[in-house]
Parts: structure tokens; sequence; C-alpha cells
């Protein structure tokens, strides 16, 4: 009997001990992010800047890690500590590295500021314990997926479940946003141009000769990590949007150092622009298919003989829609940038600390 | 503890705040963007701390755990991050373009030019 309770004793000491560590984490992370966020107030440098956005990316990943919401750690870790801080080190090179103004009116900015920080301060008195599992968020619609979808949708990863089947309206209005978004840059970039135009882009990095040599090796198999993602999302973390994000990354890898225009040789750009629209063309349709099946759009139990066998089958034709159309939506962003360096500043290959 | 309760949400309104102060304060426009890129990510947090449950784990069903963080939020916010990127990317497009057009992205030139234009056309 006594032996039992000591037992019990060290094992609640251990479960003491994690979450004492979780919390620590937590306070010591969210206080990394804090010093992030104000030093970035306060560069000059645009290109320190860049790098301190990633770095707060990083930090909020590892921070959603934390949480339990390892789904969303994958995609931040993905997009903003890479394609976005790629896509601002392009931006950078032709807009220029240094902010050379001086703030507009510090004083009273950092005066509304305070006043709306204070506000938003006294409002959280109100806000339920962090952690709390009484909190009106947890006691909704959070438990009817965590205790149903097992039998509804019979997958583990219930992030999965609600994205793909619960909230797939949701989710395709999303990947209609960031279809939109390309056709957005696409039209304020790409069509502008004349199409005859011959831009002679130097890889920027191509000088670094271990870097390429390292990079053709690493490009396949981030290539099928992509893959795995992409059809393990059901099982653990992942699914079309992380899949699409890693595998736009090993073709923005190859264009960095092997060059635009060797790129645009290599992944055909109307392929690319067609594939963007069949991802949102894929999507739509299984609603459509769905709906020629006698249910609802975006019904997915009417697809096959049995429901669960149905829902199975529509959630892995939306999330390849949704790394279809991600995917190249990313590589469109990223060569439709790297492209106008060329043409507004025909030097900036050659200088040095470029992309 | 009461300090530990309130802590997440402390923080993500100190983030939420040096965006806020990054896009008013700042003229450029590149780094206006990066203001809001942070003012984004501090509403995630915001979202991803609701969502925790102390003591629950992932939300990938096992019959090992019981308690789970809730996923709804999960869902909202890996959608938004990559909408964010999209509509971040859609931005910058724009700066590069006022870059070309005006020869700068600093809002006070961008305002000279501007009025210098009204006042040459009358």
């Amino acid at each position: 009997m006594s032996r039992r309770l000591t037992l019990i004793a060290v094992l609640s000491i251990q479960i003491i001990r994690s979450r004492a560590i979780e919390i620590l984490i937590n306070v010591i992370l969210l206080a990394f992010l804090a010093i992030t966020a104000l030093s970035l107030a306060f560069t000059k440098d645009l290109f320190a800047s860049v790098m301190l956005t990633g770095i707060y990316s990083l930090l909020s990943a590892a921070f959603f890690v934390l949480m339990d919401a390892v789904d969303v750690a994958f995609t931040e870790a993905a997009v903003g500590a890479g394609i976005s801080t790629i896509l601002m080190v392009t931006t950078l090179t032709i807009t220029g590295r240094y902010e050379n103004r001086k703030l507009y009116h510090p004083v009273i900015a950092l005066s509304v500021v305070i006043v709306t920080g204070v506000m938003l301060i006294i409002g959280t008195m109100d806000m339920p314990a962090f952690g709390s599992d009484t909190a009106p968020a947890q006691v909704h619609v959070g438990p009817y997926y965590i205790t149903h979808s097992g039998e509804d949708i019979d997958i583990p990863n219930i992030v999965t479940s609600v994205l793909a089947s619960y909230r797939g309206f949701d989710t395709f209005g999303e990947i209609v946003v960031v279809f939109t978004a390309v056709i957005g840059v696409l039209a304020l970039l790409e069509f502008s141009r004349k199409e005859n135009e011959v831009v002679n882009t130097p890889a920027p990095m191509f000088q670094h000769k271990i870097l390429r040599i390292v990079s053709k090796i690493l490009i396949p198999p981030i290539m099928l990590f992509a893959m795995y993602v992409q059809f393990h999302g059901e099982y653990g973390p992942g699914g079309g949007f992380q899949a699409g994000v890693i595998f736009a990354s090993s073709i923005i890898l190859y264009a960095m150092l092997f060059g635009i225009e060797q790129t645009r040789k290599a992944v055909s750009m109307p392929v690319v622009k067609i594939l963007s629209a069949l991802g949102v063309l894929i999507y739509g349709s299984v609603g459509i298919v769905s709906m020629l099946n006698g249910g609802n759009y975006l019904n997915y139990s009417v697809l096959a003989e049995s429901d669960i066998t149905g829902q199975h089958v529509g959630i892995i034709i939306i999330e390849l829609g949704v790394g279809i159309t991600v995917a190249t939506a990313m590589i469109l962003i990223f060569l439709t940038f790297a492209r106008r360096i060329g043409k507004s500043n025909p030097n900036s290959g050659t200088k040095e600390g470029t992309a | 503890m009461s300090f530990l309760e309130q802590y997440n949400y402390w923080i993500v309104i100190l983030l939420m705040m040096s965006g806020f102060y990054i896009v008013i304060a700042h003229g450029n426009l590149v780094k206006k963007l990066m203001g809001l890129t942070i003012f984004q990510t501090s509403v995630f947090i915001l979202y991803i701390s609701i969502s925790k449950v102390i003591g629950g784990t992932a939300p990938i069903l096992d019959d090992q755990y019981t308690i789970y963080s809730n996923p709804l939020p999960h869902v909202l916010i890996l959608t938004a991050i990559v909408v964010g990127v999209a509509t971040t990317a859609l931005g910058l497009a724009l700066a590069v373009r006022i870059k070309e057009a005006y020869g700068t992205v600093e809002e006070d030139v961008i305002q000279e030019k501007d009025l210098q234009q009204e006042g040459s056309a009358e």
C-alpha cells in the first residue's frame, strides 16, 4: 500500500514538474517574442527588420507547438520563417535597404498605442484564465469535434477533419482568397511587362558552390517530404496547406541557386498558372459532384458506398486541390517578384547581399 | 497566480501594439507591412492561447489521451497564415509598383510628389 502511495506521489511530482516547465517555457518564449517585436519597432535597417520578422515567426511556431497546435506551428514555420522572409528580402532589393526618414509624430503615435494597449489590458481582466477547461471557447463546438469526429470521419487528426469536412466551406473560401491574391500579384507585376523582354537575372547565390551541390541533393527529399505531408495529413500534423508551401520552397531554393530564367525553363509558367486555377476547380467540383449525388454542397458522405469512405475520398481530393493551389501560388508569387528585380535594377544580381 | 492567468493575453497586447506603432509611426511602406505581419501574428497567438487546455494534448486522436486542446482555432489560424502570406505578397507587389512609379516607398515623399503633380495640373 505504502509503495503504491509513493509511486503516486512520485508520478504527481513529475506531472507538476513538467507543467511548471511548460509554464516556464511559455513565459520565456513570449518574453522573447516581445523583445523581438519591440526591437523591430526601433531598427532602421530594413534587412535587419526582415531577419527579426523571421525570428519572430520561428519563435511563434515554437510557441504554437507548446500550445498543442502542431498543424499551425508547421504552417507558421514554413510560411512565416520561410516564404514571407524570402518575399520581403526580394522586395527590399527593389525598394532599398534603409529607411531614411524620421518617424511620424512618434510621441502622438506612442500615446495612441499606449492608450489602446491599456484599454485592451483592462479588457483582459474579464477573460477566463489561460488554459482553463471551463472557458466559453472550450464548451461549445470544440467538444463536439473532439468526441464525434472519430466516428463521423474516422481519421485521427481532428484538425484535418474540421478543416476539410466540418468546415469545408471556410477552407474553400480561403483557398479562393489565395488564388485571388495570386491573380492580383500577377496583374500588378507580371502582366504589366512586355512579354518578349529578356531579363537576365544572374542567380543571386550561384557563386556558392557548396550550397549548390548540397541543395541539388536536398531538393528531391524536400519534394518527397512535401508529398508525405500531403498524404499523411489525416494521421499526423500536416495537410495540403503545409505540403504546398514545402513543395514551393524546394522550387524557390532551386531558383535562388540556379537563376530565375533557368527555373522558368524547368518549371513551365503557363502550366503552373493553369495548375493554380485547377486546384481551386478540383476543390469546388467535389462540392458539385456531391450535389449531383443528392447531397449538399461539399457533403462527402454521398461520394461513396459508405459515409466514412465518402468522407475519406472527399478529404483526400480536396486536400490535393488545396496542395496544388498553395504550391503553385507560392511558386508564382516568388518567381514574379524575383523576375522584377532584373527589370527594375539590371545590376542587382551582381551586387553583394541581394537575396 | 493571477499574473500567469493573464500573462499570455498581456504579451499578445504588447505585440499587437508594437505592430500598430510600426504601422502608424514608420513611413516606409515595406516596414509598415512588417508591422502588419507582427500584428497579424499576435492575433494568431491570441487565438492559439485561447484554444489551449492545460493538461491537454495536440488534437490527434489516440486511446492514450482523453483531454485535447480545442481544434477549431487551430483550423482557423492555419488557413489564416497561408491567406496572410498571400495578401502580404499582394501588398509587397503594390510597394514594388509604387517604387517604380515614384522612385521611393517613403510615404511623405510620395505625398509631396502627389501634391506637386496636382499643383502643376491646375
